[in-house]
Parts: C-alpha cells; sequence; structure tokens
C-alpha cells in the first residue's frame, strides 16, 4: 500500500519534472542537429558539427539551438523551423546580437565566468569595424566571427584560439594585408609586413614573451581603432612608463601635438618599431633626430652631446670590464671591483631610457655617476694586473737569495777540491 | 772522527741515531760511491736534476691538494679561489705548472742522454725498462694534470687527446671509454683523472722509482764505451760530498729558474670549461705531445684502405716498443763495438721529434 | 799559494762559512715561508661563487627591508618580507641588467629603469622583465646569514 502511493508520487514528480522548459533546456537530448548533419555526407553540413565538440560552448553545454534556435529534440527538417525560434544562418548585425544577447548580459555571464567582460558590443560598436556596419550595413568589415570564428571557439589564451595572442597579427593581416580588400577603403596594407620587422613581434614569436603588443593591444580587441595622434603615447605608455614620463615633460611633447606628429611613433615608427640602438641619437645617419634638426640648431648640438656623453660611458663601461676580465683570467681577485661595476651598467641603461627628456643636463645626470665607477674600476683592474708585476719583485729578491747560495757552495766546492790535490 | 770541536751536541745526536739506525753504515757506503768523470760528466746530472724536479711536484701537488676540489662544478673555482685568497697560492700552482714542463724537458734530455752514450747496454737493461716505465708515468702525470683546472683549452685539449686511443683497433672505444669515465669528456672524467694523477700514477712512480734508483745505486754510473776504451786512468769523484754539491747548484739553478718563471710568465687560468660551446680554433696539446699531434694531423685520412689515425697511433706504439727493446736489438753495443747505427737512428728520432714539435706549432690549424 | 797570513785563511774560511751559512739559512726562509702562510686557511673560507656569508647579523635585518650585498662578483639582494622570512635572489634585472632594489611602499623588489616589478617569489609580474630573479638560498647560521646558490 505505501510502495504504490509512494512510486505514483515519485512518478508524478518525474513527470512535472522532465517537462518544465529548463530541464528541457539543460538536456537538449537526444542532439538531432549534430546526428542529421554529421549522417548526411555533405561536407559543408557537417563541418560545424564535427568541430563543436571542441567549442567553449560545447564544454560549458550549450547547444546549436542556443544560438541557431529551433528544436533539437525534433529528427525532421521541422526542428528547423521558424516558429520553433530558428534563425538560419545569422549574418552582419544579427551575428552581433546573437552573440550579445548572453555575451552582454553580466547576469548570465557570471555563472559562467564571473570575470569576462560583458561589454564588447558596446566597444565593438565604438570601433571602425562596428560603426560602418551600423551606418552602412557594410559586408565585408570584421564581426564577432570573423576573429573568433563560428563553431570551434576557444578562449584567446588557449593556444589553439584563433584570437591567440600570436595568431592576433595574421588574423588581421588577412583582411588588413590584402590590397584587394583594402583598396575602396584607402587603408595601407603594409602594417603587417612592417610588424612582422619589429622587436616586438620578435618577442612574440621567438622569444615567446606572450606580453609582448600585437594588433590589439595598441588598437583595441573589439573596439579597434588607430590611436589618435595625441594619444599614441599613451598608448605606448602602457608599458614603456619611464619612457613616456620623461617624453611628456620634454620639450618634444607639446611640439609633436602641435606640429600633428604621433608622439613615439615619429622617432620609433608605429608598426615597424625596431630593436633600439644608440645609432638612433645624434646627427649621422642612421640617427633620427637629423629629421628634424641639423647641427646648426639648439636640438642637433643637444643631440650631438648627448650621444657622445653616452658613447663615452658606453666605452669606458666596455674598458673597465675587460680589464677586470683579464685580471680575473690571470688569476687575480677582483669580484669586488666587478660588483661596483655593475652599477656603471645601471647607469648606461638609465642614460639611454633619460634620452627621452631630450636635455643634455638630465642624460649628463645619469652618465657622470656611471664614468666615475667605470673609471674607478678601471683603477682597480690596473692595480690587480700591477700586482703581478709586484710579485716579479719579491721573486728576484728570492731568486736573489738562490744565486748567492749557489756561488756560495760553487766556492765551497773549489775550495773542497783545491784542498784534495 | 769528522766533527770539530765545537761539534759536541751534534756528535751526541750522531751516536744516538747511529745506534738506532745504523747511519755509520749507511755513510759507509755513500761515501764509497764514485763518480767517473769524463768529457760526458755533465750528462750524468740530469737524472738528479729530474728527481729534484720530481719532488718539487710531489710537494708543490700536496699543497695544491688542501685547496683543489675535483668536480666538474668546482674545479675552476677552487683554482681561482687558491690564486686569488689563499697567501702565495698563485706561486705554489705556477710552480707546479712550470716544474712539470722542466721536469719533462729533462726527462727527456735525460733519456737521449742514455740514449746516445748506450747507458742502457748490460747489466743496466732492467735499470733501461723502468726507466721508460718511468717516461710513460711522466706524461701520463702531464696529460691528466692538464684537465684538473677544468679551463677550456684543458677541456677540448683532452677530448681531443683521449679520442687518439679510440683510434687502436679493437679495443679503442673500450679504452677511450676506461679513460673518459664514459663516452665523452665529463665530469666523471675530471674525477677519474684526479684519482689517476694524485693516488694511482704517483703509487705506480714509487714502484718504478725505487726499482730505478736502487739499480742506478747498484750498477753506478755507465761510462760510454768509447770512454771505456780509452787506456788513459779513470778518473772520479766521490758522491758524497762533490757531485752530490754539484747536484745542490744545479737543483738551486733550477729552483731560481722556476721563480723567475713562475714571476714573469704566471700560470694563467682562462676561461672555465663549456662542454656545449664550440671548441676554439687552434686546440694544442702540450708542448710535449705536439710531435704525435701533429704528425696525425699530416697524415691522410687513408693508406691503403687503412684510416691513417689507425696507422699512426700504431706507429707510436711500434716505436715506443722498439725504443724499450733498444738494449736488446743493440746487438753490436752489446758486444762491445760501436754502434753507429743505433746512434744515427736516435739523431733521427730527435730530429723528427724537434721538427714536428716545431711545426705544430707554426702550420696554421685551419690547413 | 800567495803569502797570506794563518790568521787571514782562517779569516777568509770562517767569512765563507758563515756566508753559506746566512744564505742558506736565507734560502730556507724563502722556501718555507710561502708554504707555512699557504697551509694557514684565508680569511674568506670558501669561494665566494657558490656560497657568500653575509656581515649582518639576521637581527640587524629589519622586516619589509631589502639591501644589496655582494655574491661573488655581482650584486644580489637579502629581503627580509613583511611576513619575516629572509629571501635573497640575484639583483640583476632580467630585462637590461639594472641593479633592483627593495620598495617597502610596494611590499616587492622593483627596477628603477623601465619599472619592471618582481614579486617576493623573484616572479617577474609587471613590466618589461622577461624572466623571474634567480632565486638564492638563505640560511642562518647562528649569528650568521649564509647565502648559497641552489643544487
Amino acid at each position: 500500500m505505501n510502495l504504490d502511493g509512494f512510486s505514483r508520487l515519485a512518478g508524478l514528480v518525474l513527470l512535472i519534472v522532465s517537462l518544465s522548459p529548463s530541464y528541457l533546456a539543460a538536456q537538449q537530448k537526444p542532439d538531432n542537429c549534430v546526428g542529421c548533419h554529421t549522417a548526411l555526407g555533405d561536407e559543408r553540413l557537417a563541418e560545424p558539427a564535427k568541430h563543436f565538440a571542441e567549442d567553449i560552448h560545447a564544454t560549458k553545454g550549450f547547444g546549436c539551438v542556443s544560438c541557431h534556435g529551433g528544436d533539437a529534440s525534433d529528427a525532421e527538417m521541422s526542428a528547423m523551423s521558424p516558429a520553433k525560434g530558428y534563425i538560419g544562418k545569422p549574418k552582419g548585425t544579427k551575428i552581433v546580437e546573437v552573440c550579445g544577447r548572453c555575451h552582454s548580459n553580466a547576469r548570465f555571464m557570471r555563472q559562467y565566468n564571473p570575470a569576462l567582460r560583458v561589454d564588447q558590443v558596446t566597444e565593438y560598436y565604438s570601433s571602425v569595424h562596428g560603426r560602418r556596419l551600423k551606418e552602412s550595413g557594410d559586408p565585408k568589415v570584421a564581426i564577432c566571427s570573423s576573429c573568433h570564428r563560428t563553431h570551434s571557439i576557444r578562449p584567446p589564451s588557449d593556444p589553439r584560439s584563433s584570437v591567440h595572442p600570436l595568431k592576433v597579427a595574421d588574423l588581421c593581416g588577412s583582411c588588413h594585408a590584402e590590397a584587394k580588400i583594402m583598396a575602396q577603403y584607402k587603408i595601407p596594407t603594409d602594417q603587417l609586413e612592417k610588424y612582422k620587422k619589429s622587436v616586438h613581434w620578435t618577442l612574440l614569436s621567438v622569444k615567446g614573451d606572450l606580453s609582448a603588443p600585437t594588433c590589439n593591444d595598441c588598437h583595441g580587441n573589439h573596439g579597434a581603432t588607430p590611436p589618435g595622434i595625441s594619444w599614441v603615447g599613451n598608448v605606448c605608455g602602457q608599458c614603456h612608463v619611464v619612457n613616456t614620463e620623461l617624453f611628456d615633460k620634454s620639450r618634444h611633447a607639446k611640439v609633436f601635438v602641435q606640429m600633428g606628429m604621433p608622439g613615439c611613433a615619429s622617432c620609433h615608427d608605429n608598426h615597424q618599431i625596431l630593436q633600439t640602438s644608440d645609432e638612433m641619437l645624434g646627427l649621422s645617419e642612421p640617427a633620427v633626430c637629423i629629421r628634424c634638426h641639423s647641427a646648426e640648431d639648439r636640438g642637433g648640438k643637444s643631440a650631438a652631446a648627448m650621444r657622445t656623453l653616452i658613447d663615452s660611458l658606453g666605452k669606458e663601461y666596455d674598458k673597465a670590464h675587460s680589464i677586470l676580465l683579464k685580471a680575473e683570467r690571470s688569476g687575480m681577485e677582483v669580484s669586488q671591483a666587478q660588483f661596483e661595476l655593475s652599477e656603471a651598467k645601471t647607469a648606461l641603461v638609465k642614460a639611454r631610457a633619460a634620452i627621452h627628456a631630450f636635455s643634455v643636463v638630465v642624460v649628463k645626470k645619469e652618465v657622470d655617476p656611471g664614468l666615475q665607477i667605470s673609471a674607478k674600476a678601471h683603477t682597480r683592474g690596473l692595480k690587480a694586473l700591477e700586482e703581478l708585476g709586484f710579485r716579479r719583485r719579491w721573486l728576484v729578491v728570492s731568486m736573489a737569495i738562490i744565486l748567492a747560495l749557489v756561488g756560495a757552495i760553487v766556492v765551497k766546492i773549489r775550495r773542497m777540491e783545491r784542498k784534495e790535490q | 772522527m769528522m766533527f770539530r770541536n765545537g761539534d759536541r751536541k751534534i756528535e751526541e745526536i750522531w751516536l744516538w741515531l747511529d745506534e738506532r739506525v745504523g747511519l755509520t753504515e749507511i755513510f759507509k757506503l755513500v761515501k764509497k760511491k764514485d763518480v767517473p768523470v769524463h768529457t760526458h760528466t755533465v750528462w750524468y746530472y740530469l737524472g738528479g736534476m729530474t728527481l729534484f724536479l720530481f719532488v718539487i711536484q710531489v710537494t708543490t701537488g700536496i699543497l695544491l691538494l688542501l685547496y683543489y676540489r675535483p668536480s666538474a662544478e668546482e674545479a675552476y673555482e677552487s683554482i681561482q679561489f687558491l690564486m686569488t685568497e689563499v697567501e702565495f697560492g698563485w706561486l705554489i700552482r705556477s710552480i707546479h705548472s712550470w716544474a712539470a714542463n722542466l721536469m719533462v724537458f729533462t726527462l727527456f734530455v735525460h733519456f737521449f742522454s742514455v740514449l746516445l752514450l748506450k747507458a742502457y747496454r748490460r747489466p743496466r737493461e732492467v735499470t733501461w725498462l723502468s726507466g721508460m716505465g718511468l717516461l710513460g708515468l711522466a706524461l701520463t702525470f702531464g696529460f691528466t694534470g692538464y684537465l684538473l683546472p677544468w679551463n677550456e683549452l684543458a677541456y677540448f685539449a683532452t677530448r681531443v687527446g683521449t679520442e687518439i686511443p679510440g683510434a687502436v683497433p679493437l679495443v679503442g672505444s673500450f679504452l677511450r671509454r676506461l679513460l673518459r669515465g664514459g663516452d665523452d669528456v665529463t665530469g666523471a672524467t675530471l674525477t677519474r683523472f684526479y684519482g689517476i694523477h694524485v693516488a694511482i700514477l704517483p703509487a705506480l712512480t714509487t714502484l718504478f722509482l725505487g726499482l730505478h734508483l736502487f739499480l742506478v745505486q747498484k750498477h753506478g754510473m755507465s761510462v760510454p764505451p768509447d770512454v771505456e776504451r780509452q787506456s788513459k786512468e779513470k778518473k772520479v769523484m766521490p758522491f758524497f760530498p762533490n757531485f752530490l754539491l754539484r747536484d745542490l747548484v744545479g737543483w738551486l739553478t733550477a729552483l731560481a729558474i722556476l721563480a723567475a718563471l713562475a714571476a714573469f710568465i704566471p700560470a694563467e687560468l682562462g676561461k672555465k670549461a663549456d662542454p656545449f660551446q664550440p671548441a676554439p680554433v687552434g686546440i694544442k696539446p702540450e708542448w710535449y705531445f705536439m710531435f704525435m699531434f701533429q704528425t696525425l694531423k699530416f697524415l691522410p685520412s687513408y693508406i691503403l684502405g687503412i684510416e691513417g689515425e689507425i696507422l699512426g697511433v700504431l706507429g707510436f706504439g711500434l716505436g715506443g716498443l722498439f725504443l724499450a727493446l733498444i738494449p736488446f736489438l743493440d746487438r753490436r753495443t752489446a758486444r762491445g763495438e760501436t754502434s753507429r747505427l743505433f746512434t744515427w737512428i736516435v739523431i733521427a728520432i730527435i730530429a723528427y721529434m724537434v721538427v714536428l714539435t716545431y711545426l705544430g706549432y707554426t702550420v696554421s690549424p685551419t690547413n | 799559494m800567495v803569502q797570506w797570513s794563518m790568521g787571514g785563511i782562517v779569516d777568509r774560511r770562517r767569512f765563507l762559512n758563515w756566508f753559506l751559512g746566512t744564505t742558506a739559512g736565507a734560502f730556507l726562509f724563502t722556501v718555507f715561508y710561502p708554504i707555512s702562510r699557504y697551509l694557514v686557511p684565508p680569511k674568506v673560507q670558501e669561494s665566494t661563487s657558490r656560497t657568500v656569508t653575509l656581515a649582518l647579523k639576521p637581527a640587524d635585518v629589519k622586516f619589509n627591508t631589502g639591501q644589496i650585498f655582494r655574491f661573488g662578483s655581482q650584486p644580489a639582494i637579502l629581503v627580509r618580507t613583511p611576513a619575516g622570512e629572509l629571501k635573497a635572489f640575484a639583483a640583476v634585472c632580467t630585462h637590461l641588467a639594472c641593479i633592483v632594489q627593495y620598495r617597502n611602499d610596494l611590499n616587492h623588489i622593483w627596477c628603477a629603469c623601465h619599472n619592471g616589478h618582481f614579486d617576493l617569489n623573484g616572479l617577474n609580474i609587471s613590466g618589461p622583465p622577461p624572466r623571474p630573479l634567480e632565486q638564492y638560498v638563505v640560511n642562518v647560521r647562528g649569528d650568521q646569514i649564509v647565502v648559497s646558490k641552489g643544487a
């Protein structure tokens, strides 16, 4: 009697639960979308279904219906009826709408990743891509699926993701480096080529330093827009803090803005940012200063003076370093001197950064202590090598004693043998 | 007896020791020893000079032992420490380094003088053989000791040097593994060479040297055949004190030369060995191996289908064997006749070694 | 041979013997003096390439401070963390080899050259440094601080 009643109650509960919408939504079983699309034998239809299993949305429990609508439990073509919410392959702003439905919903997203941003759509519509899409419905602009792809979406930190830092440059370049695509917009297409010559790309691709910037770090991700001329420095300054701070206080900062020159990029270029060297400073090729200055004006004179200062420190440091190394290899104790010389290296690095103040006084402030330290270390190195000579003098004394003894013995032998005769 | 009035104390000590150790008997033996005096007497000093330099090596070597660390991680640093922090460490090390070279040099001069003066003839054949053993031991001392600072030059010289025994047919690769303590020159090689240098070789040298010195005492100094044949009366000088004092003069002069070398051309430390760096251009062995090294470089890669290097190594082996057996091969000298042939053979060998050594230092390494 | 008085010969012999004895003594001194100095261990007991004993007392190193010391020929930094632990790192910034410093306002290590930041595990957390600072092992032996390179 009890069992009967109990099982009837259980059955009723089960029925209610199985019919509730959330349960239905969560289960989506059986998934007929994937089933039909893979079994049909058409490569074009099968591809999305095959890849989707690796998609991050799939791992979080979302299915085809989540974006495309329709009915996954229906095994017939009726599964794809608009009545059931099916929207087919979304295009243009519709894609942004579909992605944004979840990704702009803070309450929804925090169930899955509380740290993920939810303003991508807002950002996107502030970008050049988004504005063109909204204003002219341009089918060629980038939308969510252009970069993130459709059915194999992975987080950017995943090396297989289409938007992993190592892949971003080529991804942007798939449009921006193609003359045919960019022709109508009158945008140059050499950025990718230039970027790939840059030290930032070398750091990323060769050294594997993922903190090095690629397109999105300077241009923005979803709000991709070229930096305005007046705020190029702010962008570079995100990482290159010291140089930017010095630059902002220098006389170049205001002048560049007045002349409409793009801040840091005026000397360092925007995409082809090469490894810097002391040669960039001064009045002879390949210096950048001579683009505006000459030996006659104050700026040119300052450039030459700063270059001389830095060269002198570099030379003095090298001189001290090599003499200490020579002493060390000869077996002299110079570790204290080498320790102290490392401060001169610091001074040299600081002096090179100080160039961005474009003031001889500021550079001299860093160079002078470095020169002092290098000179001191060099003297210590000389002294160490002199010590070798000092030892020689003492050994001459002991040699004299030995030879005196030899002489005494020789005389002794002579006397002894003379007596024997 | 021989003590003057003022040396009463010394006489007492002498009598005390004599009763217990038998000093008088020893002294009688020593007093009996005579050294022949003739034009070639000067060569008699060379054996003792080599012995003196060996004693210097043992002394400085033991002193170095107190600070040296025989591992790849610490060897170079321990020598750096020795040269910079330890008082007179640089001196001990430089003397050890120079005396090694000087010792090998005097050893070769002694060796060739014995050959040219035919001192190897009966009854001194065993002395000769023990001397050949000592030559091999000395060269091995030099080879193993060279690696111990674990600097760049030593590392690569050892790499090249241990490849050569590898060229011996059949047992070559086993020999190489035995020497290196593995397939490559590593820290294992360093430790092994250290053990060989400070324990195995000294033990063997004690045996061979003991035998060699005993036999020299037993047979006395050999007189060259042509001097023997002269009918002039044989002049001699007493070993003690005359010859010994002259020995002392030579030894002290050698010490003075060592001090000068240590002061003016001190032993360098160079760069620490880095097995993963490519070998610097022009790696050379120590000078006493140079003639062999250069010979191998000159040999063509293949001679009659056999690898040139193998033939070279076998050639050296046969050469060594020939020299070891000279007392038995030089029949004419054994019979008491002049042997121009063997004199010329020895002169040819000397010329070969000198020329090849010279070429080794002058021929460009990239040829 | 010549007209020497008996006294003259004796004088000469005695002078020579004295000279011989004195030079022999001087010689023995030049040999044994260096050897005996050599045998005495130097003040710096061990090579400083792997271990360094600091001249500081542990009690003198205050919380949330850092200071530069010499490790061999390279600068190193000793830090007493805010939590009280003693740590030591190579003080050579992994970016361009400037000497780093401890910032007691940031509670971690900082490089002034290009604003590089390292946390108290030596990890590079911000700025251009591409690699962490090499960490050393710190041991307190009685009243001494001993810093050594890890095995």
